[in-house]
């Protein structure tokens, strides 16, 4: 039934442009050039935009903007789905309409997931400001327009905060957990995130697309021995020559930037996918859907978190851990071998932060070379709010950060949706530094 | 390999614009955490709002150049109070997560499509500077930053600093405001009051024990520093657009090399650092893609013009493990209070 609507409006929407552009040509005798991707290149002011689907270019599609005073200019889309139309004015609101009728068979317009609302599909308003440029993407992809209900909409983004939290939680107990034994703030954390994300990406490549789980298997063991690496490398030597907490953290900040742009310089500065970042969406009820990526996601999330609490509580490594972060003095003469446990520490947050990181590039999609820093203050907001160096809070925390962002883009605009999550954070140092689960002595 | 070409644009460097914007900021830098012991981590953030300041003030209140100026300086004053107030009593490194926070979100506003007529979101503004420069939207009209100059048009100066009025005129600002800043600060940390921020930095309760205003003195530092650091992003508005992906964490963590690698605790230490910095970053920007071009490199010149990016990060650890103080710095000053 949507679907018929849809058309139609469509429909209707296509015969006033094709108007709009037929009068375009009999009045102004614009020629429309055939395969180009700009029109108008004298005018002042920019229209510009691109048509993606899936992030791939799509070629030739008509776009149309007609604006006050009878403007109408029409353009293909470039092979890169680039097209860019120069326009008379500034301050001015400009309406680009993108034809349907010339998108490839069996894809539309959908939501531009960077927005906070349903955007109306093929006809979007531009409002070229004072800078005289304006840009408007249009996102293409499977299915068609249609509403979603409310409560529908609350559903999903819970589910999809629960999902993130759990993803941010990896991430943040083995942050706590090193913050709680060495007291470093590891800004390194966000390339331990990314690193289990390029290495299982690597491994793909090298083994293919069907030896994925392999891949990942590999990928976490290898995140483990980065953690090993790094502390055997750096952390602990820097430990013997008893360096600063303050110097410790820029060392950090110092590192984070190399091995970053070390990824760079070998993925490139592009996105990446893994195999399977576009399976099927399941519909579980309403208009709530969940792909089955997700769902493994979060399944695995759970029984690694599960594992992780039981080896804190119950193991005798576990025991001794937390006894350090409560008092590094008091374990050591208690006969715990401090520089093991903290080995090990690295070890652990380092394979549960790669984890995290492989499952950042599900939910994102895509792999980037700084994904990791994207999160990084989110990560460091959790790990806070839930009272830095306790693991558990870590946890807490990061399920109400990941359910606070999600949740928060129903009602601000999602370009804006971590900004709650620092909210909080800043709010939480000011007034409760020790967190949800911290004590007060922790806190200098 | 064309050595003569890169060692003449790696020189030209040492008078760049962004090399005075990031002294200015590295200036910020070193009263803020060299002389006062603040841990700031929202450096891009100060010099976001000097920038945007500046360029929103003439494109949508439509002031003159000079005036606009003054809207970027007086916002980071105010973002300086709203941080200060709140989280000077926090302990150092929760003090660096807070101001990264807080600079993240004024990026993220000024990024936001919420906002696009005022701040043009991902694009940015441009053509505030007025006609005449490399920024040729003439929005602003007659009277922008260019026309200021009462150079007349032309080439001057010699190889490798053969270059138009627009370049002399933003080298010479630049130059002027670097040079009063240098003076200013200079005076201001041999003064008492420095002496009080320098006492702040080393034994914040042998300074409150002897009366004075600790949270007083830190809240001035961070206020003076931020002006520097917004001066800084006056700079690089007066050369070129303003664009929110500049402005990034990177960018602090940047100037933070510059800083220690000059010295945190000395007034030449962010002009020497800022000026290394970018020399280096230049040269080897320039020398590895050349050495890949011409086969002595084993991969791609795009790849080769990264490298430089990773020894940033090197050169940075190795500096606070093994020369904290830096170039210019004393070692008896100690720059990381424990």
């Amino acid at each position: 039934m949507e679907l018929v609507a849809t058309t139609r409006r469509t429909m209707g929407r296509l015969f006033a442009a094709v108007g709009a552009v037929v009068l375009a040509f009999g009045v102004l005798g614009l020629a429309t050039p055939a395969h180009a991707d700009i029109v108008n290149p004298e005018m002042p002011f920019k229209v510009s935009g691109n048509v993606q689907n899936n992030g791939e270019p799509v070629a030739g599609v008509t776009i149309t903007v007609t604006g006050g005073g009878g403007f109408t200019a029409t353009v293909p889309s470039g092979e890169d789905g680039k097209f860019v139309v120069g326009v008379p004015e500034k301050n001015a609101d400009y309406t680009v309409t993108l034809d349907e009728t010339t998108l490839p068979d069996g894809i539309a317009v959908v939501d531009n997931p960077n927005t906070p609302d349903f955007v109306e599909g093929n006809v979007q308003t531009a409002s070229v400001g004072p800078g005289g440029r304006v840009a408007m993407n249009f996102f293409i992809g499977q299915g068609e327009r249609h509403t979603v209900a409310w409560i529908d909409q609350v559903v999903q983004r819970l589910i999809s905060g629960v999902n993130f939290g759990l993803m941010l939680a990896l991430a943040s107990v083995g942050l706590s957990l090193i913050y709680g034994t060495t007291g470093i703030s590891n800004f390194a954390h966000a390339e331990m995130v990314t690193f289990g994300a390029v290495a299982t990406f690597g491994l793909v490549h090298v083994f293919g697309d069907a030896a994925l789980p392999l891949a990942i298997g590999l990928a976490i063991a290898l995140s483990a021995g980065l953690g090993w690496a790094l502390d055997a490398g750096l952390w602990r030597p820097l430990r013997k020559r008893n360096t600063g907490l303050v110097q410790l953290m820029i060392v950090s900040i110092g590192l984070s930037l190399a091995i970053r742009y070390l990824y760079q310089f070998f993925i490139g500065g592009g996105t990446e996918q893994l195999p399977g970042a576009d399976s099927e969406k399941i519909q579980l009820f309403g208009e709530v859907s969940l792909s089955i990526v997700d769902m493994v996601s979060m399944g695995l999330s759970i029984l690694l978190i599960v594992a992780f609490a039981w080896w804190l509580t119950y193991t005798k490594v576990g025991k001794a851990t937390r006894a350090i972060s409560d008092n590094p003095s008091l374990a050591s003469a208690s006969g715990i071998d401090v520089d093991g446990v903290i080995r090990i520490v690295w070890i652990v947050g380092s394979l549960l932060a790669g984890f995290s990181g492989i499952l950042w590039a599900y939910f994102r999609p895509g792999i980037r070379w700084d994904m990791g820093g994207q999160i990084l203050l989110l990560i460091f907001a959790a790990t806070t709010l839930g009272g830095l160096g306790t693991a558990y809070g870590a946890l807490i925390g990061s399920l109400v950060v990941g359910i606070l962002v999600e949740g928060s883009s129903l009602f601000i605009p999602s370009d804006l949706k971590y900004v709650g999550a620092l909210v909080v954070l800043i709010g939480i140092l000011l007034f409760r530094p020790q967190g949800i689960l911290g004590r007060k002595e922790r806190v200098g | 390999m064309d050595v003569l070409g890169i060692l003449s644009s790696t020189a030209s460097f040492i008078l760049d614009p962004t090399t005075m914007a990031y002294a200015l900021a590295g200036l910020g830098l070193a009263v803020h955490f060299g002389f006062a012991g603040l841990l700031n981590m929202g450096m891009a953030g100060f010099m976001a709002l000097g920038a945007y300041g500046y360029a929103i003030g003439i494109l949508t209140f439509g002031l003159p150049w000079y005036l606009a100026a003054f809207v970027g300086i007086g916002a980071s004053i105010v973002f300086a109070l709203i941080l200060g107030i709140p989280t000077l009593r926090l302990r150092g490194d929760y003090l660096a997560i807070v101001t990264i926070a807080a600079a993240e979100i004024i990026r993220l506003f000024l990024l936001t499509s919420a906002f696009v007529d005022v701040t043009g979101s991902a694009d940015g503004l441009s053509g505030f500077n007025g006609p005449g420069g490399t920024v040729t939207n003439p929005i602003a009209g007659a009277g922008g930053f260019n026309d200021s100059n009462p150079i007349p048009d032309g080439e001057y100066g010699f190889p490798p600093f053969l270059d138009d009025e627009r370049t002399w005129y933003l080298r010479i600002v630049g130059g002027i405001i670097l040079a009063v800043g240098v003076y200013f600060v200079w005076r201001l940390v041999n003064s008492p009051w420095g002496r009080v921020i320098k006492g702040i930095r080393e034994d914040e309760e042998a300074v409150r024990s002897l009366g004075k205003n600790v949270f007083a003195y830190k809240m001035q530092a961070l206020i003076i520093g931020g002006v520097f650091g917004a001066l800084g992003g006056l700079m690089l508005a007066f050369s070129t657009n303003v664009n929110s992906g500049v402005y990034v964490t990177s960018l602090t963590f940047f100037l933070w090399t510059a800083l220690l690698l000059g010295g945190a605790a000395t007034v030449f230490g962010p002009l020497v650092g800022s000026a290394i910095f970018w020399v280096l970053q230049a040269f080897l920007g320039l020398l590895f893609p050349a050495l890949a071009k011409a086969g002595l490199l084993p991969f791609d010149s795009i790849q080769a013009a990264q490298i430089r990016f990773i020894l940033i990060g090197v050169a940075l650890v190795l500096l606070v493990v093994f020369r904290p103080q830096g170039i210019f710095g004393n070692k008896k000053e100690l720059t990381f209070v424990k």
